[in-house]
């Protein structure tokens, strides 16, 4: 066996310093543009950070594709939902005429709309694919209102950068980045395959974000929040999900 | 880096001068053990993922309520699944998903590396193209024949015409495709780029390629590593982690 030779010894010096300069000057842009997802740190932030910021510089103003109704999953398959308490029986009882949606944060106009009002914005259809991160799927019609609509009546700052929102199961909250939130197909969905919303796929109420995994399209939705920092939510990870091990951003 | 793999295959084993260049070139040292790691660990993580939902499907969406393509007969990790066991398995989805996205990314950009530096040190053109007169029909039986037969190939420092092809295969066809089929199962790159998804019939589709191709991926493991140990186990770890000598592998 001979020693390693000098001339490689350097080569491999020199590759590795550029590598990791390269991999800390990656590191200072993505943080800077905002490609750092808020769960970018620990074991898995490198790769959830890799993902997010690979999407947002490739897929930022892709729309999700669009199916013909012949292609809606007949019938379509929802998880089921523990119980959902004595508020949302009530509520459930009334015909939902009580549900409101609570905005709030980085708003010029805070306040809270009622199901019928949110019925009577202008209304988005879309067929679109669902995917659970489990591995199964199914095609639906979704009729809402642009989250974009509630967000511009409720005078949105500037400098506001997720939209945290919450379901009436309090262990389910999510956010997206402005992206996301203003994307022409996220939905305050309402309707779903020429009906209203069944309780079992979140009705009255429910998110509908198609470029992401079914975890992001939040049932029972109660309440948004426009924020510029998710460092106040539970444990600042952007989201329940990622405190169950799950990631924040899931357009993987 | 000028270091070549080993002598090209003159049809004799020329005794080495004085310091014969490695069996393996040092980036392909690097990038096999690299990629053996990310291997490992999409394999773990991606049964840990399997596990939650396992049934397959044909076409764009695919769930519980529609009749699968086939099913893999285990009990699930998620009680919705209806597969005949009465217990469900422990759920390992969270960590599963990122350390699976993680390591594609490893795999990835190791890919690269291999792919970049093979290509300028000559490594596909010398040692994985097979040389044209291999290509006969006639001497690739002649391979096969011995392999089968238990015989020693003539081993003379260069891989024979079977392990190149499967070796190219592995590379070329095996690793972009299961790579392809995993990122079109993504609903962030489903709706960035429709035709990744269109082309293989839909994302349920996709789904199963990625499965089907696992299944080839971990046969040509298997049988990687029972002819590393049916050849000599110790030195041909040896020559792939420390570089070995090509004078150090007498006809086996």
């Amino acid at each position: 066996m001979n020693p390693i030779p000098r001339r490689k010894l350097i080569t491999t010096g020199l590759t590795l310093a550029a590598g990791a300069s390269g991999l800390a000057a990656a590191a200072t842009l993505a943080r800077r543009y905002g490609l750092v997802p808020p769960d970018g740190s620990g074991l898995y932030g490198p790769g959830e950070t890799l993902t997010y910021a690979a999407q947002r510089l490739l897929t930022r103003h892709a729309l999700a594709r669009e199916f013909s109704p012949a292609q809606i999953s007949k019938p379509p398959f929802a998880n089921p939902v523990r119980p959902l308490g004595d508020t949302f029986q009530r509520l459930q009882q009334a015909g939902f005429t009580d549900w409101r949606l609570q905005v709030g944060g980085m708003v010029a106009h805070p306040g809270s709309f009622s199901l019928a009002e949110i019925k009577s914005f202008p209304l988005s259809r879309q067929v679109t694919h669902l995917a659970c991160e489990e591995g199964w799927s199914y095609i639906a019609e979704w009729t809402g209102v642009r989250l974009s609509h509630i967000l511009h009546l409720s005078g949105a700052l500037p400098q506001a950068r997720y939209v945290v929102y919450r379901s009436i199961q309090s262990d389910w909250w999510e956010s997206l980045d402005m992206e996301d939130a203003l994307h022409p197909q996220t939905l305050v969905a309402h309707g779903m395959n020429g009906a209203d919303m069944p309780v079992p796929f979140g009705g009255p109420l429910r998110l509908r974000v198609p470029r992401q995994l079914g975890y992001k399209s939040v049932k029972y939705i109660t309440s948004l929040l426009v924020t510029d920092s998710l460092k106040g939510f539970g444990k600042g990870l952007g989201s329940a999900s990622p405190e169950d091990g799950y990631a924040w951003y899931a357009g993987i | 880096m000028a270091d070549s793999v080993w002598t090209p295959a003159a049809g004799t084993l020329t005794p080495a001068a004085t310091a014969s260049p490695p069996r393996h070139a040092f980036l392909v040292r690097v990038t096999h053990w690299i990629t053996v790691l990310c291997f490992l660990a999409l394999l773990l993580s991606g049964i840990e993922i399997l596990i939650s939902h396992p049934r397959f499907y044909w076409g764009e969406a695919g769930n519980v309520l529609s009749p699968p393509l086939f099913k893999i007969p285990i009990p699930a990790s998620r009680s919705a699944v209806p597969t005949g066991y009465n217990f469900v398995l422990p759920d390992q989805n969270g960590w599963s998903r990122s350390l699976h996205f993680q390591s594609a990314w490893l795999a990835v950009l190791t890919g690269l590396l291999y792919f970049a530096g093979g290509t300028l040190q000559g490594h596909f053109r010398r040692n994985l193209i097979p040389r044209g007169a291999d290509l006969s029909w006639g001497a690739i039986s002649a391979v096969v024949a011995s392999h089968l037969s238990f015989r020693s190939t003539g081993e003379t420092g260069a891989y024979n015409v079977l392990q190149r092809l499967t070796y190219l295969t592995v590379v070329f066809v095996l690793f972009p495709f299961v790579i392809w089929t995993g990122l079109a199962v993504s609903p962030g790159i489903a709706a960035a780029f429709p035709p990744a998804v269109t082309l293989l019939g839909g994302q349920q589709s996709a789904r199963t390629l990625h499965f089907f191709t696992t299944i080839a991926l971990v046969l040509f493991f298997g049988i990687h590593v029972a002819m590393v140990a049916l050849t000599g186990f110790r030195k041909r770890m040896a020559a792939m982690t420390t570089g070995g000598h090509s004078e150090s592998n007498p006809p086996a």
